[in-house]
């Protein structure tokens, strides 16, 4: 029977004393009784944002901030499935991901790695980084060979500042100042290799993913319907939907109500239900969202 | 071992392997243009109409192509499917139709134009022309009339149909509005010219909303004993 020893050291980083490290240099209370519960099971705390901000100029947006945006049409073969679906997912707080590709593996890998991210946030104590949520996406997609069909726009404000990935199905990655993906990103390319540029303000930045998803809504097929976005600043999140409502819905121009009798009646019976009356209650009648 | 030893043993002893196997390469002549096209005949009058999408695959070639074509002052023709073999059939056609003119010095009948197109598709029987055909206009009688091809010119005479794309939304709804199908107690009488218009631009309206391939606008094309007359009409552009 092997007898207990040591755990040799597994390398990287140990955040074990950082806590410790901050309360000597009198940042933060020091809860020495935590501290000790969480050094036993080997975790690593810590409170409190990072201060260090770094000015980020090759974003998709101003210096402290990401815009995605995403239209909102699914299809099967080619008939439109769902007219108003919602493509942004989202990771964590901080992070959201834009999905093109097969629904289903975009709306199932993005929930998995949420799931993923929010344990590793417990664990670590900490919000997580932009470059983790890439990392274990790209990781998964890689191991699956392609066969996860999805194409995903990463993007996120983390302690490094906003950026902003593209990941491929086979699980390459790209980061870059701005990125497209799925049927309609050629045409959404096309704008923003006209309008980028390196330091924008939010508004003009809003502006520019929503002149890219609409060229990519009328000129694409495999795209349509409105335009979502999903502005993501530092400590602040604001989900969009819609933002535009591109495409209105035709409009009858005539009437197709059906005279009453024109569903066949087979056999009619009448019974009398003994009932008591509990409550009432007036609703107002809701139509079914069908834009 | 030699290499004739290999090919001779792998042929007696072993199932040919796919890198051996003589290697077709195939060319495809055809392509889907998209696009929808729709006739009905009424009493006095036939009515074609087209949406203008034009397109291949996920991209739009244009947003102003009618599919229909006019043939004379009471025949139209509707035609869409692959484009390459619509421009082929309507020059056809076309040229077919200015010959009868010279040696006749009349019209063709829409009757016989919808024969002539039958003898000029099962003449490509086995490399048809991948276009799906409406002809609409009025008979020899004055009264509208609509007849429907296959692509290899089987046909007949109907009092509305639709093809193209989005086919197989539009014929239900017809089959019900104009049919009465599915409609008890349905009193069939005739449909006034207004009301046909209506429901073309209504069904052309849902079809826009659920097929890829319909859209941008459509264009209703009227046939009355005064002529062609044209319409146009928005839809989705997305």
């Amino acid at each position: 029977m092997a007898a207990l020893c040591a755990e040799p050291p597994k390398g990287g980083f140990s955040f074990e004393n950082c806590a410790r490290d901050r309360h000597q240099a009198g940042q933060i209370p020091f809860p020495l009784a935590r501290y000790i519960t969480y050094k036993t099971t080997h975790h690593s705390i810590g409170w409190g944002e990072c201060t260090h901000t770094q000015k980020n100029t090759n974003d998709n947006v101003h210096m402290d901030g990401v815009v995605l945006g995403a239209d909102t049409r699914a299809t099967e073969d080619t008939v439109v499935a769902d007219k108003n679906c919602a493509k942004i997912h989202y990771l964590s707080d901080n992070i959201y991901c834009c999905g093109a590709g097969t629904a289903a593996d975009t709306e199932m890998t993005t929930q998995l790695i949420s799931a993923e991210l929010e344990l590793h946030r417990l664990n670590t104590g900490r919000i997580p980084r932009v470059g983790t949520a890439n990392r274990l996406l790209k990781q998964m997609l890689f191991r699956y060979q392609g066969y996860i069909g999805a194409a995903l726009v990463l993007g996120g404000v983390d302690t490094t500042g906003p950026s902003l990935y593209s990941i491929w199905p086979h699980g390459s990655t790209d980061k870059l100042p701005y990125v497209t993906m799925g049927s309609g990103s050629l045409a959404a390319m096309a704008v923003f290799e006209d309008g980028f540029k390196p330091d924008m303000t939010r508004e003009e930045a809003m502006k520019l993913v929503r002149d890219a998803i609409a060229a990519g809504i009328f000129n694409d097929l495999g795209s349509g319907s409105n335009i979502d976005l999903c502005v993501i600043t530092q400590g602040k999140v604001e989900y969009i939907r819609p933002h535009e409502i591109a495409n209105q819905k035709g409009v009858k121009q005539g009437k197709y109500l059906y005279k009453r009798g024109t569903t066949g009646v087979l056999s009619t019976e009448v019974k009398k239900v003994e009932f008591d009356i509990i409550g009432t209650e007036i609703r107002r009648h809701q139509p079914m969202e069908t834009q | 071992m030699a290499f004739s030893d290999m090919m001779s043993y792998n042929s007696m002893k072993q199932p040919l392997q796919d890198y051996q196997a003589p290697n077709q390469l195939h060319f495809n002549p055809y392509d889907f243009n998209g696009g929808t096209i729709l006739a009905i005949a009424g009493e006095d009058y036939a009515l074609i109409a087209t949406d203008t999408r034009l397109s291949q695959g996920f991209s739009i070639h244009s947003h102003d192509n009618p599919k229909t074509y006019p043939l004379s002052s009471k025949t139209v023709l509707g035609c869409c499917g692959f484009h390459g073999d619509v421009l082929t059939l309507t020059k056809v056609i076309s040229a077919r139709l200015q010959i009868f003119e010279k040696d006749h010095n009349k019209q063709m009948p829409t009757s016989s134009v919808a024969a002539m197109l039958s003898t000029i598709l099962y003449y490509r029987r086995f490399f048809p022309y991948y276009t799906h055909n409406l002809v609409a206009g009025l008979d020899d009688d004055g009264k509208g009339c609509v007849y429907s091809f296959d692509p290899v010119g089987s046909y007949e005479r109907e009092v509305f149909r639709a093809k193209g794309s989005a086919s197989s939304m539009l014929q239900p709804l017809l089959d019900n509005q104009i049919g009465g199908k599915n409609q008890q107690g349905y009193v069939a009488q005739p449909l006034p010219l207004e009301r046909c218009v209506t429901l073309v631009k209504d069904v052309f309206t849902s079809a826009a909303e659920r097929d890829i391939y319909t859209g941008d606008s459509v264009q209703i094309s009227i046939i009355t004993k005064d002529g062609i007359k044209n319409e146009r009409f928005p839809l989705r552009r997305d």
